[in-house]
């Protein structure tokens, strides 16, 4: 006799089909606030011609089209190259202290956490202590190069080395970063598998490459991520070693923006900005590439 | 409950905070933040409310080099009634952006055309005055009196006379120049300098307002003279990788004799142990005969920003800031030289020896980066430090630096 109930309110009735967008919410407020619409405005900005203060005037692609007629921008390129390809050298790097870390003897949690310190440390802490390893007349480093070789190389003054000097000082903290990774990663390592590889006579180099290698997989992963990411935002180093010296030969494109559209000698945001879109649309082929992996694992699973 | 309350005492404290800003208060945004400097501030500001009681000062005192950044925000969203900057094109983007106000009454009524008459035309755009300089300090070659007398030579008045004393120290085994060029702009002191005495005042003035090509026979020609000192080894190696107080060791151990600086290097050079006596002070030496001797004198400067609440009294402040006495007791604690040649003159050797050479100063320029604009004054100053380490790049250097002129300047 009786009917149903009415059904509930609306809030009842959608409750399953809501919830999902409810707690999305408010990380796309986030993602939208800090993230995409910056990105858009960024965008809209470089098409413009403004200083910062006075009005914006629309110049279309004219910021582009002088980037692509502008020195520095190609040096700052074949710099961000030079330190993608060399940066990844951290990954390779990063594992060999990690293997060689990975033992139990007494105290090895002091060697580890040493290991890890320059991770630790401000970049721009990083950045000073090798300038002054490299500097000239009382640097350790050149004091090196002058008892090899007899004669002085100031690594941040010279064209030829300086950003491999930067580099170098990247790869301190980097390499500890790898290394952390794959140290956690080498504990989670499966013992049967190793114990099964070892009974079938897997030893040394046979055993890394085709047992414990493909394990660390997600680690290698990760490490890839940080590290090219890294590589394309190197900022610190470059502003705290060099300023993009000696005549701009050590600039990156972060550098690059921020000296064209924040320092003291620029205040041209529309430039800045469509230096940002650059850097953003070489990172986009990188993020892309990770973003494919990765929601291709998720299928796999 | 709380949050009520927050929101109240929020609400109270803006709205006090808006209702201060009343006739007879003052805000003053400034850059003064070594100890120094901010001493000779508190002084200013102490003196000043003592002659007049009825205005208030309020004094913001920012970070040096966070200033730079800072100005532009509060210039447009909070505006003080008075800002420290700088004179020359510095001040020009605010000045064509309609950020300033225009003093020229404060100047007129005080009879500051006359009195503050060397720094008259740099603080002038337009034909109307923008501001109120306070200090300025000298540009010159500081150089080891010790040295000098120990290889026989004499302080040199001309080019031909520099050259043969670099030969000589050269010859000792001690480097005529120091020099620190990573931070850029030491080297500018140079440009100027040279320019400034092969083409002179005029000439450098127009090729810093954009109206001479950099690849100008008369600009090479200023190179070429640069060349003569580059080529032969006269600045120390790896000036490139040092800060100029990095230099400073070298004069101080007597590894090198001469320092082209502003005024400024005294005290370092002090710190590092040299006497009084060790140091000397000279004028850039004459090149081309018969052009007027021009300096370089970096200028610092206060402001009424137009948003300002209380333009009334900020111009007393102003009118203040620019009599004898008050710019004579600031620039004996800064160490600098006063802009008013009514103030007392300086007791400091070198700052008397500035005064001197500045009062006579056929014309002042501000330093290559105030009067350049800043994004040319970036490419102009990497390509001097280029030249510096590969002197033969000459004409490439110079064609991307008229590249950026032709952009900058458009």
């Amino acid at each position: 006799m009786q009917h149903d109930p009415q059904p509930a309110g609306f809030w009842k009735r959608n409750q399953m089909k809501i919830a999902p967008y409810v707690f999305f919410a408010p990380g796309a407020l986030m993602f939208s606030i800090y993230v995409l619409i910056p990105i858009v405005q960024s965008i809209w900005i470089s098409f413009q011609d403004w200083d910062g203060l006075g009005p914006k005037t629309w110049i279309g692609l004219a910021n582009y089209v002088e980037l692509l007629d502008d020195d520095t921008f190609y040096v700052a390129l074949k710099n961000n190259l030079l330190w993608l390809g060399l940066y990844l050298l951290a990954i390779p790097m990063g594992l060999a202290a990690a293997l060689f870390l990975n033992q139990n003897v007494w105290g090895i949690r002091l060697y580890k956490s040493m290991f890890f310190f320059p991770f630790v440390i401000s970049q721009v802490v990083v950045g000073l202590m090798f300038t002054w390893f490299y500097a000239p007349d009382f640097g350790l480093f050149s004091q090196m190069i002058k008892w090899l070789t007899g004669s002085e190389v100031a690594i941040l003054a010279d064209e030829r080395y300086v950003t491999y000097g930067i580099i170098v000082a990247g790869l301190w903290p980097q390499t500890a970063y790898c290394m952390i990774l794959y140290l956690t990663g080498l504990n989670n390592l499966n013992s049967e598998q190793i114990e099964a590889a070892r009974m079938d006579n897997a030893r040394g180099w046979r055993l890394l490459r085709h047992v414990i290698l493909p394990q660390l997989a997600p680690a290698t992963f990760i490490a890839m991520v940080v590290t090219v990411i890294g590589a394309l935002r190197s900022f610190d180093l470059v502003s705290i070693m060099t300023a993009g010296g000696p005549y701009g030969s050590s600039q990156v494109l972060s550098y690059f923006m921020y000296e064209q559209a924040l320092s003291e000698y620029g205040y041209r945001m529309g430039y800045g900005a469509a230096i940002a879109v650059v850097l953003f649309l070489i990172m986009m082929v990188f993020i892309t590439l990770f973003i494919v992996r990765m929601i291709a694992q998720e299928r796999n699973r | 409950m709380t949050l009520t309350k927050a929101l109240t005492g929020l609400a109270l404290s803006a709205f006090l905070m808006g209702s201060a800003a009343f006739a007879g208060e003052i805000t003053i945004n400034s850059d003064h933040s070594d100890p120094t400097p901010k001493k000779a501030m508190e002084e200013l500001i102490a003196d000043f409310q003592v002659k007049h009681p009825d205005i208030t000062v309020k004094w913001n005192n920012f970070d040096h080099e966070g200033y730079k950044a800072a100005i532009r925000n509060f210039l447009t969203a909070d505006p003080p009634d008075v800002a420290a900057w700088y004179a020359g094109n510095r001040m020009e983007p605010f000045v064509k952006a309609g950020l300033f106000e225009d003093v020229s009454d404060v100047w007129a009524a005080n009879g500051l055309d006359d009195q503050l008459k060397s720094a008259a035309s740099s603080m002038t755009i337009d034909g109307k005055k923008w501001g109120v300089p306070y200090t300025y300090y000298q540009w010159g070659i500081y150089y080891r009196k010790d040295l000098f007398e120990q290889n026989g030579i004499t302080p040199p008045k001309n080019w031909a006379e520099l050259l043969a004393a670099c030969e000589k120290l050269n010859a000792a085994g001690i480097v005529p120049f120091a020099i620190g060029t990573k931070a850029l702009w030491p080297t500018a002191g140079w440009f100027d300098y040279l320019d400034l005495r092969v083409n002179g005042y005029e000439f450098h003035m127009e090729l810093t307002s954009g109206k001479v090509p950099y690849t100008d026979p008369r600009v090479k020609a200023v190179f070429e003279k640069w060349a003569e000192l580059v080529k032969p080894g006269y600045f120390i190696a790896n000036h490139a990788a040092i800060d100029w107080q990095d230099a400073i060791p070298q004069i101080v151990q007597g590894k090198a004799a001469m320092y082209l600086m502003g005024n400024f290097a005294v005290a370092t050079m002090k710190d590092g142990g040299l006497s009084e006596d060790q140091i000397g002070f000279m004028q850039f030496p004459e090149i081309t005969a018969g052009i007027p001797m021009s300096e370089d004198a970096p200028t610092d400067t206060f402001h009424i920003p137009a948003g300002a609440k209380n333009k009334e009294d900020a111009k007393t402040f102003l009118a203040y800031l620019a009599s004898p006495e008050a710019q004579a007791k600031m620039n004996t604690t800064l160490g600098q030289l006063p802009v008013n040649n009514q103030a007392a003159k300086p007791t400091d050797t070198f700052l008397e020896a500035g005064f001197t050479m500045l009062s006579n100063a056929h014309a002042l320029a501000q330093f290559y980066d105030r009067d350049a604009p800043a994004e040319m004054a970036k490419a102009g100053m990497e390509g001097f430090q280029e030249f510096m380490v590969k002197p033969d790049d000459l004409d490439r250097i110079l064609e991307r630096l008229e590249k950026t002129r032709a952009k900058v300047y458009k």
